[in-house]
């Protein structure tokens, strides 16, 4: 984690920071998602406590802690009580990987008498190459939590929930994995950081082995991958166990899934869990295909550093960084909204239509989305001239 | 290992963050002053006596979408390497026999889903 205390220090308190960065975002989006549906409802949602209602979660956290900790007697106890935890660690995992800003430059300098220096401070709490399958490795033992909390609860509606987001959990991350496999062929890494400076400059590509330019738009994956982007998306939505896909809690049929018998601080972990996978999704969509944490051409690293040049090259990167995470921030949130938006204007849909559209539509056009990939950069790279 | 110890400390900053959450839900939470009746401690069914047992029988088709997971995840796992090293073969002109070989294991992979789609493995009722 370092070579000295103080990088260790830092790096450890970099962890803590990036997790409670997402789980000062749950309260947020709860507000958001509260009044955005009373918004789309014509109601007017919670407005009492505090201005515009902004206080209201902080109550309701007051009153969730207050609850009873209730335990029935056909529950698992241990396995009971760990699923909730089990729920927000793959997220925390997940959301740790990814680069929420430019890294930070630390020139040597003196303090306490000894000189420490120079570091480099990324904005992730894991810098590694293969950031790509760590993600996916961790996001698919969310599945763990909800088996875990459906089983131990000794009820059938806990257990059949839990059932039903397992099956959709790994049915749909068939669909995840293969739309990302575009995405790497085009950019040939798996680490975000690389995916996220090939993203920063015009839009370029091969046509039949000459180098074209457009130097109006930026170099996002988008413009390559639209039906990549798609079929991810609608994937992590199910993968999120978000509405239009959250049957595994579908009130009608299951009363509310695999946390029937939860209640109290344990349903709170599992609400952090679920807006945590929220937060990894966008956060998957804004650095796969919208730029990540660059505005090419007027946010950029390069612009930034410039535009702070008149501060010590330190302090110049601090605030490159800071600027390019209300970047990242601001796109993120867009995504974020539209989650929202989609769960308040969307129906759910049945089980068996599920499973169809996650089997019989999103994978065989993930293949397609594959194998058109492949030959379009075979060819347009220039595949035949070698 | 130096790049994986970051993960087991956050790992241990969510377990311990989680074990805090529900040790300050327990000292604080309520206490109820009737002693534990049967029917608040059986789990919840819709208000007659429970009828599930512990050992009640789960529809075969999750099995089913289980099995048939685990074989097309492992062949998109294969998929990945593929992927990465296209275009290192690609630009050292070997892009043919690499573009070739993966186009007819995407066959077989597309014949096998096909043949699962047909075979009805896949339909809910």
């Amino acid at each position: 984690m370092g070579i000295d205390i103080f990088e260790i220090v830092v790096n450890f308190l970099k962890i803590v920071v990036i997790f409670l960065l997402m789980i000062q975002m749950v309260p947020l989006l709860v507000w958001v998602e509260r009044r955005g549906s009373a918004f789309i409802q014509n109601r007017f949602g919670p407005n009492r406590i505090g201005p515009l209602g902004l206080v209201q979660n902080l109550a309701d956290l007051v009153k969730f802690l207050c609850k009873e900790d209730f335990l029935g007697h056909k529950t698992r106890k241990n396995f009971f009580y760990v699923a909730p935890v089990l729920s927000i660690i793959p997220a925390a995992l997940a959301f740790g990987a990814i680069p929420l800003s430019s890294p930070v430059k630390v020139e040597a300098f003196k303090w306490l008498g000894y000189t420490w220096g120079p570091y480099i401070f990324y904005f992730q709490s894991f810098v590694m190459g293969i950031g790509i399958v760590f993600i996916l490795a961790v996001s698919s033992l969310a599945v763990y939590a909800l088996l875990l909390a459906g089983w131990s609860s000794g009820s059938k509606f806990s257990l059949y929930g839990a059932l039903r987001a397992s099956a959709q959990a790994i049915s749909y991350e068939l669909a995840l994995s293969l739309s990302i496999v575009g995405i790497i062929l085009l950019f040939n890494t798996f680490s975000f950081s690389e995916i996220i400076s090939a993203q920063n400059g015009p839009l370029e590509f091969y046509f039949f082995g000459a180098k074209k330019s457009v130097p109006f738009l930026p170099n996002w994956g988008i413009f390559y991958q639209p039906l990549g982007a798609i079929l991810l998306f609608v994937a992590l939505f199910a993968e999120a166990n978000r509405l239009p896909f959250d049957l595994p809690e579908a009130e009608a049929e299951l009363v509310a899934g695999y946390h029937t018998e939860y209640s109290g601080v344990k349903i709170i972990m599992f609400y952090m869990g679920e807006y945590g996978h929220m937060l990894v999704a966008s956060a998957l969509m804004v650095t796969f295909y919208f730029g990540g944490y660059t505005l090419w051409p007027f946010l950029t690293p390069e612009k930034m550093n410039i535009a702070f040049s008149s501060f010590s090259p330190t302090w110049n990167s601090i605030l490159t960084a800071l600027v390019l995470h209300g970047v990242f921030m601001l796109k993120l949130f867009f995504f974020l909204w539209i989650f929202i938006w989609t769960r308040w204007t969307l129906p759910r849909f049945r089980y068996d239509q599920l499973m169809d559209l996650g089997w019989k539509t999103l994978l065989p056009w993930a293949l397609i989305n594959t194998i058109i990939t492949g030959i379009w950069i075979f060819f347009m790279r220039g595949g035949f001239s070698g | 290992m130096d790049s994986l110890l970051p993960v087991l400390v956050c790992i241990l900053v969510v377990a311990t963050f989680g074990a805090l959450m529900l040790s300050v839900a327990h000292l604080l939470g309520a206490r109820s002053k009737v002693p534990l009746t049967k029917a608040k401690s059986l789990p919840y069914e819709c208000g007659i006596e429970g009828q599930e047992q512990d050992t009640s029988r789960v529809p075969v088709q999750f099995y089913l979408t289980a099995i048939l997971f685990i074989l097309f995840d492992i062949e998109i796992i294969f998929l990945y390497p593929w992927a990465l090293t296209f275009n290192d073969f690609l630009t050292q002109g070997h892009g043919q026999e690499v573009l070739l070989a993966m186009i007819v294991f995407l066959l077989i992979f597309v014949y096998g889903l096909f043949w699962e789609i047909f075979s009805k493995a896949l339909n809910w009722k």
